[in-house]
Parts: structure tokens; C-alpha cells; sequence
């Protein structure tokens, strides 16, 4: 166990639940995307990983050697995530929706288009990390209470408010607009949202273009928390999103804003209040996620399939 | 609010097994890992024997040039050593040059172009070239028992330079060890590397070569009380060096106030962090690959670490100052070699490198140099293209006059050689002390 000081020091525990909340809106940002594909389209999108590592690219493309400032760099990363996933509907997934290829089909090809992509930014990139410039954001966190107080870098500031920002909008665009109605038809069923006249391949498009702006929010925001932009920073997130998704309920929104940041409280906590808990903290971390899905099999928030829609 | 899906029981149990496998795959770093620990095991005892054979061919070739035990160099060696080379001698480098740690890579690729191009044009073997065949180890150990099969058996190379990584090469170098062809690691520090037989050399000092000297100097200038250590437990490298700092800083007499580690690709490093500064540490040790040192150096300065932050050998690349910036300030790091040195080898080398890639070379350039040249010696020496006989020429060589200072092999074939204790300072490498 660690120091016994520590397990009854407060602000060591408030810089903690900080810390792991920052943590898990890394994993909350990118998993609102992914699960965004996932209930709508009924996709497991593995290339939403590589598009995120593009994104995050395009943002230091933006910011770093043109030197634009941050909301531009966010907005460039968004667009850029909008149209890649949008790309990847036409090349990747349409058509094998429209030959009525098998479930497993449209997961295959995301993979292809993931290493194909991922393959891309090593050429064009050289596989070398990269750093967004230090003027992004001031590197002197905020204290509050003194300097011997609980620490909250701008970059943990901001990917929590963003985080929480995004899960709002994404929540109230789906349930409350007309486009919203539509994407909630076709994930009930994409023939019945046909015979009701929706342009089934329109929504389609437009949730892939949503998931993307998703991807390019969190490449941006994950790149800053972490400043470790690679082509290689997609595969190391993927599977903690994938978890992200499940725990809080496939297709649910808050559900993986929830499943995020709980995810990212119990790797923060374990390596806290361990000794070298860093060795062991995804055993832990999926140990808990496996117990949670013995006890609500469809997610935190999910609900039975009759209820749901 | 809930979108309505199809069968969710099949989806469920896709993404599950998608899961599990990841995760399976993610598992099988670790365990792999023990695998080379045990046929290191293993061949420690076969080289312990094989060894005490090679030191004594090694010597007795030294002193008696034409002796018996030349012999074993082969017929055709006989007194003419240089003059019967001719043609391409083909010498594989396995190098990472995707991924994080393509920074090491691409270094060692640099110099070793420079080098061989040297080497070819001003005929340091007469009639014979060297081809150099540059084979991407991706920094994963399949990949680097696959380039080094390839190399083997597809391009039959007379010997080989690399893998850039300590895990490369646990599990790549057995395949050369076994085929009988010649191994010199230019960038390898982990504990145990030779140990993998009497084929395996090479020309970077171990870390426990170059810790002890740099804890040594750290105790000597600011006398710490407390050390807190920082570690990746997913690498045999890093913890091989780990193991090293525990030892010397135990020497010294320096309190560890806590031990963190982390898994390669982890890029928060704030809780570890946050729980060493608690411990109240003089000095924060890291023993990392400079991937993650980066970040680990920049979290260390957010959360409140102001302490000189002393680093492994992966902190050896100017990218640690050019990257982290102010917060690289402070940090001490033991190398073998420094741009500033005023030996005329090595500043032959920075001008030559900086004339050709319009960058300075690193430590990883300056050691990947010297292997080329080893090499070409140990080829000239030997006046074959027989493997055993480069072997027997590479063991023997002492006081080479190269760009690291005057460099011999011990009897294990690790490199014996002075360090230096290095300091960021103003934005750059500095002489620490």
C-alpha cells in the first residue's frame, strides 16, 4: 500500500478525482463519436480511431506550422474528422450496405480503412511523435487553494468543459431536432424509416459527418491534454473506447460520457492508492468493467432491447 | 436516451471478443517478456562456456598474428589480411524507423549511410565494398525476429548492425547467434544482451556502464537526501536500467520516497507523478524511452516537481530539450558520448554529419558510426567474408581510435570505453558538474 499520510490527505484526493475526471473525458470525448456509429448504424467503425489520429494531425498541421490559434486548429480538426468519416461512408460502408453484405462485413473494412490510414500519416508524417507548440496553451496550471492546493492544468480545464459540452449538444441535436427524429428512425429500423419517406442514406451521411466532427474534437483536445500526437495514438485509445462504449450502454450518449470518465476515476484511483499501481491498473480497470457488465449486461444506462428508442 | 439496434446480443458478444483479444494481444508484451528472460537464462550458461573459448582465441590472435589458433579464421584468411576482399560485402542494419522510437532509428540510419559511404569511397577495404541493407524492426520484437530472418536467409549478409531496441534484440539476436553470424548492437544497453552468445557484441555502454557514474555525480554536486523513481515496467530496457538506479542510488546512500511505473503508450502521467512529489523527493530518476519521457518531463514540471529530473540512456536525444522545452531544464543524463567533445574523431564526425543532413548528430549517430567502422575493421582484420573469422577480428579489436574515445571490447564483447555526465542547460547539452 502507499504511504499511509496520504490515503487520509484530502487535497491529495481532490487532486486525484480531478486528475481522473481529466483522464476519463479523454476517454468519454472520443468514445461519443464511436458510440454515436454504433447505435445508429448498428457499425463497429474501427477506422473512428484512425480518424481521430488524422484529426489530431490536421490540428497540429493548423496550429503548429501555420500557427493559427486553437479554436481554428479545433475547427479545421472537426471539419477534417466531419469529411474523412464521411469518405469512409462512401468507400467503406455504402456499399457493402447496399449489397447487403454480412453483419460482420462493414467491421472488416473499417479495420482495412484504419491500417490503410494509419499507414498513410506514417508516410506523410514520418512516424516521429509530435508536439503542438508551447504557446497553444499557458503551461502553468490554475491552483485552487495556493500552490499547495489542488492543480488543474488549462488542458484538463478544457477537455471537461468541452467534453460535457459536446454530450449536451449531441444529446439535444438527436432528441430534440427534426434531423435528430430521423437518425433515432433509422436506428429503429432503416426499412421502417424508409416507408416513413426519410432519406435513409442522407441520415446516414450526416451521422458519419456528426461522428467525425466527434473524432476531430477529441484529436484536438486529447492531443493537448497529453501533447503526443502520432500515428500511432489512435490503436493506443481504441480499445479503452470500445470499452467506454459498452460499459455505458451501446449507443448511448451519456452512457459513455458516464462510462468515460468512471473508467478514467478507477485507473486514476488505482494507481493513486496502490503501490506501483501503474503495473496493474487495466487489469483492474477492465476487472471492474466485466464485473459492472455481470450486473447490467447492457450497459450502465443501457436499457432491455424493448424499451429502448 | 437510447438508440434502438438490431440484435444486440451478437453485437455485444463481437465487441467482447474484440475485446478480449486486444487485451490478449496487449497481455502478450508482458509475458512475452519473460520468454527472452529465460533463454537468456539459458544461454548465459552455454556463453559463460563459449565465452571463456572466445576470450582466449581473441587473445592469443592478438599476440601471435600467425599462430595456430588463426587457424580457426579459416585457410583462405592466411597472412594477407585486406587483400583478398572484393566485391559487395552485404551487412544488414535492423533499425526502427516507424514508431516513437524511429527517432533512434532514423539517428543510427543516418550515421551508418555517412559511414559506409566513407567507407566505400576512400577504399578502407581495397577492392571491396560494403552494401549496407537497411531493414525496418518497427521497434516490435516480431517484426525484428522477421527483418532478421530475412536478412539471414534472404540476403545471406556477412553481419549485422542492430536492432536499434534491448527487446529487439533479446528476441531477434538468438536467430543470428544460431546461424552464426555477427551481431553488433550500436544502441542496446539492457542487462544481459552479450550473454546471449559469443556472436553478440556491442558498442553501447550497458546502463550499468554509465548509472552508476551519473548517480555518482549527481550525489557528488547536490548531495539528495530522497529519490523518487518513475519507470515502464513494458520494456526489458527500461527495466533492466531501473534495476541499475535502484542499485547505485541504494550505493550512495540515497532514500527512495517512491517507486511509480507505467505501460508503453500511457501518456498520463499525472497521478504518478502527483503521488512520487508527495514522497517529498531532491531528484525525480525516469527510466524511460523518450516517447513517453517527453511527456513525463513536461507533467513532472505541471504538477510541481521543480527538482533536477535524472534520466536512462532514452533521454539521450536532443529531441528531450527540443520537444519539452523549458521543462527539460535540469535534467542529467549519462551518455557515451557528447556533440561538444573535443576529440578530433568526433569532431571530423559532427562536421561531416552536419554537412550532409544539416542537423546535429545525437549520441545514437556517434555510436552507430563508430559500428560501421568497427565493422569495416573487424572485416579487414579478418580479410574474409567468413563469419567466424569477422567474429574472432571484431572480439580482438582494442584501443580503435574512434569517434566515442579509445574504445576496446572486454572479454564479454561489451564496450569498455569513458562516459560523460550531461546536463540541459540553456536549451541544450552541457557538461554536467
Amino acid at each position: 500500500m502507499v504511504d499511509p499520510s496520504l490515503l487520509t490527505n484530502p487535497v491529495y484526493l481532490l487532486q486525484n478525482l480531478v486528475d481522473g475526471l481529466a483522464r476519463g473525458a479523454v476517454y468519454a470525448v472520443f468514445a461519443l463519436g464511436f458510440t454515436l456509429i454504433f447505435g445508429v448504424l448498428d457499425i463497429v467503425n474501427l477506422a473512428h480511431a484512425a480518424t481521430y489520429m488524422w484529426c489530431a494531425f490536421v490540428g497540429w498541421i493548423v496550429m503548429s506550422e501555420w500557427g493559427l490559434p486553437l479554436p481554428v486548429g479545433l475547427l479545421a480538426a472537426m471539419l477534417a474528422g466531419g469529411l474523412i468519416a464521411v469518405g469512409l461512408e462512401f468507400v467503406a460502408f455504402r456499399p457493402l450496405r447496399q449489397e447487403g453484405a454480412e453483419r460482420l462485413a462493414p467491421m472488416i473494412s473499417s479495420i482495412g480503412a484504419s491500417i490503410i490510414m494509419v499507414s498513410l500519416a506514417e508516410t506523410f508524417f514520418s512516424a516521429q511523435t509530435k508536439r503542438f507548440p508551447s504557446g497553444v496553451l499557458d503551461p502553468k496550471p490554475l491552483y485552487l487553494g495556493g500552490t499547495d492546493g489542488v492543480r488543474v492544468s488549462w488542458a484538463q480545464l478544457l477537455i471537461v468543459v468541452v467534453s460535457i459540452v459536446l454530450m449536451v449538444g449531441l444529446g439535444y441535436l438527436i432528441r430534440r431536432t427534426r434531423t435528430g427524429k430521423a437518425i433515432r428512425a433509422v436506428a429503429y429500423s432503416q426499412r421502417a424509416a424508409r416507408l416513413l419517406g426519410i432519406n435513409v442514406n442522407r441520415i446516414v451521411v450526416i451521422t458519419f459527418f456528426i461522428g467525425g466532427l466527434l473524432a476531430g474534437a477529441a484529436g484536438i483536445l486529447i492531443g493537448l491534454l497529453t501533447n503526443n500526437i502520432a500515428p500511432g495514438i489512435g490503436a493506443q485509445i481504441e480499445l479503452r473506447g470500445l470499452a467506454v462504449v459498452i460499459l455505458g450502454g451501446l449507443g448511448n450518449i451519456e452512457g459513455a460520457v458516464i462510462g468515460g470518465l468512471l473508467l478514467g476515476l478507477v485507473e486514476t484511483f488505482t494507481i493513486a492508492y496502490f503501490q506501483k499501481g501503474g503495473d496493474y491498473k487495466d487489469a483492474i480497470a477492465f476487472l471492474i468493467l466485466f464485473l459492472i457488465l455481470l450486473v447490467r449486461p447492457n450497459g450502465l444506462l443501457g436499457r432491455k432491447e424493448a424499451n429502448r428508442a | 436516451m437510447q438508440l434502438r439496434r438490431g440484435s444486440l446480443t451478437l453485437n455485444l458478444s463481437v465487441v467482447l471478443a474484440l475485446v478480449a483479444m486486444t487485451l490478449l494481444a496487449a497481455c502478450g508484451d508482458p509475458t512475452a517478456t519473460t520468454a527472452p528472460a529465460a533463454t537468456t537464462a539459458v544461454a548465459t550458461t552455454a556463453a559463460s562456456a563459449t565465452t571463456a573459448a572466445a576470450a582466449t582465441t581473441a587473445a592469443s590472435a592478438a599476440t601471435t598474428a600467425a599462430s595456430a589458433t588463426t587457424a580457426a579464421a579459416g585457410a583462405t584468411t592466411a597472412a594477407t589480411a585486406g587483400g583478398k576482399l572484393s566485391g559487395e560485402i552485404k551487412v544488414a542494419a535492423l533499425l526502427t524507423l516507424t514508431g516513437d522510437n524511429s527517432v533512434y532509428g532514423s539517428s543510427q540510419k543516418n550515421a551508418l549511410e555517412l559511414a559506409i559511404g566513407e567507407i566505400n569511397d576512400n577504399k578502407f577495404l581495397g577492392g571491396a565494398t560494403i552494401k549496407l541493407v537497411v531493414l525496418d524492426d518497427k521497434g516490435d520484437k516480431q517484426e525484428g525476429i522477421s527483418v532478421m530472418t530475412k536478412a539471414l536467409e534472404q540476403e545471406k549478409v556477412s553481419a549485422v548492425l542492430g536492432p536499434t531496441l534491448s527487446a529487439t534484440a533479446f528476441a531477434a539476436d538468438p536467430l543470428a547467434q544460431k546461424a552464426g553470424i555477427p551481431v553488433l548492437g550500436m544502441s542496446n544497453t539492457a542487462n544481459g544482451i552479450t550473454e546471449m552468445g559469443n556472436f553478440v557484441f556491442r558498442n553501447s555502454l550497458p546502463e550499468s556502464g554509465v548509472i552508476p557514474g551519473v548517480i555518482d555525480a549527481v550525489k557528488a554536486k547536490s548531495s539528495p537526501k530522497k529519490a523518487a523513481v518513475l519507470y515502464e515496467v513494458t520494456n526489458e530496457f527500461t527495466k533492466s536500467a531501473y534495476d541499475v538506479f535502484k542499485a547505485s542510488l541504494e550505493k550512495n546512500g540515497i532514500q527512495i520516497s517512491g517507486t511509480e511505473s507505467y505501460n508503453k503508450g500511457d501518456t498520463d502521467f499525472r497521478t504518478q507523478l502527483n503521488k512520487l512529489k508527495a514522497g517529498g523527493p531532491d531528484i525525480l530518476v525516469v527510466s524511460g524511452l523518450i516517447g513517453e519521457a517527453i511527456p513525463i518531463v513536461q507533467q513532472a514540471r505541471e504538477v510541481g516537481i521543480t527538482q533536477p529530473i535524472v534520466g536512462g540512456n532514452g533521454f539521450n536525444s536532443p529531441n528531450i530539450y527540443k520537444q519539452a522545452k523549458d521543462a527539460a531544464e535540469g535534467i542529467v543524463v549519462g551518455s557515451a558520448w557528447f556533440l561538444g567533445s573535443p576529440n578530433p574523431k568526433s569532431k571530423a564526425f559532427v562536421d561531416a554529419y552536419k554537412k550532409k543532413y544539416n542537423a546535429d548528430p545525437d549520441q545514437f549517430s556517434a555510436q552507430a558510426y563508430d559500428a560501421a567502422y568497427l565493422m569495416a575493421t573487424a572485416l579487414k582484420t579478418a580479410g574474409s567474408t567468413d563469419a567466424k573469422a569477422i567474429r574472432d577480428a571484431l572480439a580482438g579489436i582494442k584501443d580503435f581510435d574512434g569517434v566515442l574515445g579509445k574504445f576496446s571490447f572486454d572479454a564479454n564483447r561489451n564496450p569498455v570505453h569513458p562516459p560523460v555526465v550531461l546536463t540541459v542547460k540553456g536549451g541544450k547539452f552541457d557538461v554536467y558538474g
